[in-house]
């Protein structure tokens, strides 16, 4: 029989565990473990006596029941009191185990603020950089401060087994320290709407060393200077990007942006309007007022109002305009007035340079780096 | 009524075909216009059973879907707009009407030995009241697709486009259909016990329906406030739940577990009920532990009411609350347990009679119990915390819900069917199905426990690669389930066209029902019938398989009892 138990604690770390990565993965995976024998014992008691008594009771020839047993107040007043007193110590050892999840230790922490919204995460970091993955060093108390600027979304990493809701109109905030280097797993458990289930960061919490994360947050670009380069960071990291694609003719929820400038566009209802600098404020704004035809549910899109500056317009607005000239890459090339971070900031590489000369290359094609790669891979994915 | 012939002096077997409430008025109006409970109750049961066919056919649509990690054939939009019909039509269309409308309307007024409930045309517009919201919600749903989720969590509903608006008045107008039915039943069991029914004589089923219907009279019409705040929020933005207008979401839940928990309960102690009547009759023993049970039954009903919270655990409450709320969530979890030992002690040298019947209530009291038990680590705070919103969840509560309340139904329409249609149906088939119910159900839900521990969020309709193996398993397991349900679909109709005749008692129960005709004249009873203890089953002998189990006056000389059969197919 010892052996059982040794079988099933190793089946525990391997089968109904994602893998433990913060400091509240021992106690509620212990815990589970406690109140999943708790119930096996009742759910076993129950099922033999079941088995036992319908085949030793079943009607046969030869067999009278004897139904004077009817009622027995000492065994009512046990099978009331005994699950009382377990109920009563799960009730305890949960309360204990919440407070410590809610309630961050004095001391230490970094703090981090989160926007959720259909159908993308951003954080920024105490140097004020924004991404839209999550850094943090190990062996830390993190705390988060969590915003929603248009539905409710939960954020939730299976491995820190730590979620909370992000409630729009309010401030929730959760902490967790993570215990393990490695990529994990973010994903929003609050119905939120069309893309909920692509509002994942697959590998998109990273759990750093010290330095690793003194590097990180070194080299986190805050917004660049350039209003092209910035007009694309800011459609990187705040959102845009969760439902409009760069690619020609690739509809997310949203329509490409791809040579969108300059050109007329249909409108949802009817009518069609010149995609320019005024669209494009008054879509940020107040997306709703002039949908475009074939997205009946721009009402998904949330207004950026207090969100985005008219700086930040103005510079996606720029962005917008340059990337649907051919000479956009050669404005690259030149080096006219995009700094090597700018190109950074942009996914540039010099094959793309190279590339725009025969006009292929696409400047949605983010090679800066493999994570962003992976995580961008479900949007690629859903081509209508 | 006045055009029915006086028929007493016929030949007690010719009356009794002609009194036989199926046929003794004929005509599509003699239907639709009835005030008779026994057929506003079979109204309801094609009517809830039709709901429930469209209902699984939309999880298997959902189950095929989660094949595959990616998009297998639904868009994202579609199969959010799938699992909200799913959820929708169940619970509103079928499991809150099942079993109190369809096998309540029957029952409650035969087990009283009265002639109808309190208020017969209250209870046909329930009926139709029904009807008109069930019209109303599936068209309104359908017509450019719900996919605001069964609950309609604001902000989310105050801002996607679609048909929120009609689809809660559908809501709404459903809610008063289950309050005219609770309204009825509190009247009817309050005034129309026979004389020497006392409270502590009545069946348990009546008390089971009698809890019911005071949390369907207290709690709904919270849900028809809730329902009428969220459609001028959304039409005229009076700023309560929409934090754009300086509303809060969290209030939304508020009001709408408010009702939708005890609405739980509406769903599952009818279940309770059943099961207690089927355990004893079948077990031919007197319920062990009548008081406890009982009083289990209005406990639960109450606590119902204070638990609302453990849906928001994450929701960002205050601790405090949250704490008292993870509390009161245990309070709720030991009236149940009652009820599980005290069915297993009715076993306790009883004479079980392992029937269709029979299988169907222990696959309850199996399915019921992973139900309950698995909610121990959902109450707990520190365990939901991970587990919360997860297929952990969708598990649990399809334990409870289909494991429970369906499961009991089903053995409700099995252990009834011969009192309301007069026909045997097939033993062989009939545990066929309970046996492809129980694998497949175990099948399909099983895994989604795993699913849930190892982080898989609710409602995705796309997934990491990493849970495909058990997604198709449970996917397997759904299709099982399903052709268990459609086998027992046939015992039905197999029946219906050529079942044996059934006789008034083929069980042996000693509750009121099996003291008439199967199926009953259209009046009941003549003179009320004289009560005795719902489950003392020794004045009962067993005839033959066409009599059935008679009863024997205590002061007639006794009689020697025959064996019954073993169970035919």
């Amino acid at each position: 029989m010892p052996a059982l138990p040794t079988l099933l604690a190793d089946i525990n770390e391997t089968y109904w565990f994602p893998p433990k990565a913060s400091t509240f993965a021992e106690e509620t995976d212990a815990f589970f473990m406690v109140i999943m024998w708790i119930s096996l014992v009742f759910f076993v008691g129950i099922v033999i006596a079941m088995g036992y008594f319908a085949m030793k009771f079943r009607r046969r020839p030869g067999y009278k029941g004897d139904s004077s047993a009817l009622h027995n107040n000492t065994l009512e007043i046990t099978w009331t009191v005994i699950p009382t007193i377990i109920v009563i110590y799960i009730f305890y050892r949960g309360a204990v185990g919440y407070l410590d999840m809610v309630n961050p230790p004095e001391g230490d922490t970094i703090d981090i603020n989160v926007t959720a919204q259909k159908w993308n995460w951003q954080f920024q970091y105490p140097n004020g950089a924004i991404d839209d993955e999550l850094h943090i060093p190990e062996n830390r108390n993190i705390r988060l401060r969590m915003r929603s600027i248009d539905v409710l979304h939960a954020f939730y990493v299976p491995a820190f087994r730590a979620k909370t809701d992000v409630v729009p109109g309010r401030v929730t905030t959760m902490w967790f320290q993570p215990t393990k280097k490695g990529d994990y797993d973010l994903f929003c458990a609050e119905y939120c709407g069309d893309d909920h289930s692509k509002m994942i960061k697959r590998q998109g919490v990273h759990v750093l060393n010290d330095d690793d994360y003194e590097k990180y947050l070194a080299k986190a670009v805050k917004a660049p200077d350039h209003p092209i380069a910035k007009g694309y960071w800011l459609w990187d990291k705040r959102g845009c990007k969760a439902c409009h694609s760069l690619k020609p003719g690739e509809t997310l929820q949203g329509p490409s942006f791809a040579g969108s400038y300059g050109n007329m566009v249909q409108l949802y209802g009817g009518g069609e309007v010149e995609f320019d600098d005024q669209y494009i404020q008054e879509s940020i704004y107040d997306p709703q007022a002039k949908a475009r035809g074939g997205y009946e549910n721009a009402s998904a899109m949330p207004s950026f109002v207090g969100q985005l500056s008219l700086d930040d317009v103005q510079s996606i607005t720029a962005f917008l305009k340059e990337m649907g000239k051919e000479d956009f890459y050669n404005l690259v090339a030149d080096d006219d007035g995009l700094s090597e971070d700018d190109k950074k900031a942009l996914g540039i590489s010099d094959a793309d340079v190279a590339a725009a000369g025969s006009g292929e290359a696409e400047v949605g094609d983010d090679g800066s780096s493999d994570e962003e790669n992976a995580a961008e891979a479900p949007d690629g994915d859903e081509a209508a | 009524m006045s055009e029915i012939a006086d028929l007493s002096a016929l030949p007690r077997e010719e009356r009794e075909a002609r009194e036989n409430f199926l046929v003794n008025t004929k005509g599509f109006l003699s239907w639709a216009l009835t005030l008779d409970h026994k057929r506003i109750g079979l109204m309801y049961l094609v009517g809830v059973m039709t709901a429930f066919f469209v209902a699984g056919m939309l999880a298997l649509m959902i189950r095929l879907e989660l094949m595959t990690p990616e998009n297998t054939y639904l868009s994202n939009a579609q199969y959010n707009q799938v699992f909200t019909l799913h959820g929708a039509i169940m619970v509103f269309l079928f499991i809150i009407p099942s079993v109190p409308a369809a096998l309540g309307n029957f029952l409650v007024p035969v087990m009283l030995g009265a002639k109808d409930v309190a208020f017969p045309r209250l209870n046909l517009s329930s009926f139709y009241l029904w009807i008109c919201g069930a019209i109303f919600f599936l068209t309104a749903m359908l017509y450019t697709g719900l996919d605001t989720g069964w609950t309609f969590y604001t902000p989310y509903s105050t801002s996607t486009k679609g048909p929120v608006v009609a689809a809660t008045m559908g809501v709404f107008i459903l809610g008063f259909s289950s309050i005219f039915t609770g309204l009825n039943f509190i009247v009817t069991i309050n005034t129309m016990r026979p004389p020497g029914m006392e409270w502590f004589k009545m069946p348990l089923f009546l008390w089971a329906t009698y809890a019911t219907s005071i949390i369907q009279v207290l709690a709904t019409p919270v849900l028809g406030i809730t329902v009428l705040l969220l459609a001028a929020e959304r039409i005229m933005h009076i700023g309560i739940f929409d934090p754009e207008y300086n509303g809060d979401p969290v209030t939304y839940q508020h009001f709408f577990w408010f009702y939708s928990h005890p609405a739980v309960y509406i769903m599952i102690l009818p279940g309770m009920g059943i099961i207690s009547e089927l355990m004893s009759v079948h077990c031919h023993k007197s319920i062990f532990g009548y008081r406890f049970i009982a009083y289990s039954s209005i406990a639960i009903a109450l606590f119902g009411f204070l638990v609302w919270g453990h849906h928001m655990f994450t929701s960002g409450m205050a601790d405090v609350t949250t704490i008292i709320f993870s509390a009161l969530t245990f309070t709720v979890s030991i009236p149940s347990a009652i009820k599980v030992f005290n069915w297993l002690a009715t076993m306790y040298k009883g004479t079980v009679q392992l029937n269709t019947v029979m299988c169907y209530a222990l696959n309850f009291i199996f399915l019921f119990t992973i139900g309950g038990l698995t909610g121990l680590w959902l109450g707990a705070l520190s365990t939901d915390r991970p587990l919360h919103d997860t297929y952990f969840v969708v598990a649990h509560f399809h334990y409870v819900m289909v494991g429970g309340t369906l499961v009991g139904f089903l053995g409700g329409v099995f252990h009834w069917w011969p009192k309301m249609t007069g026909k045997m149906f097939s033993e062989l088939w009939g545990k066929v199905s309970c046996l492809l119910v129980f694998i497949g159900f175990n099948l399909t839900f099983l895994p989604q426990f795993v699913l849930g521990s190892r982080g898989m969020p609710r409602r995705y309709a796309q997934y990491v690669p990493e849970f495909q193996e058990l997604h198709v398993t449970s996917s397997v397991g759904a299709f099982v389930l399903g052709f268990g349900l459609f086998v027992a679909l046939g015992v039905f109709i197999h029946s219906l066209m050529r079942g044996k005749k059934a006789p008034p008692n083929p069980w042996g129960g000693a509750t009121l029902e099996w003291q008439c005709t199967s199926p009953p004249p259209y009046y009941n009873f003549l003179t009320p019938p004289e009560v005795n203890d719902p489950y003392n089953y020794k004045p009962l002998v067993y005839r033959d398989g066409e009599r059935g189990w008679e009863y024997i006056h205590p002061e007639a000389p006794e009689v020697p009892q025959a064996e019954p059969e073993p169970a035919k197919s």
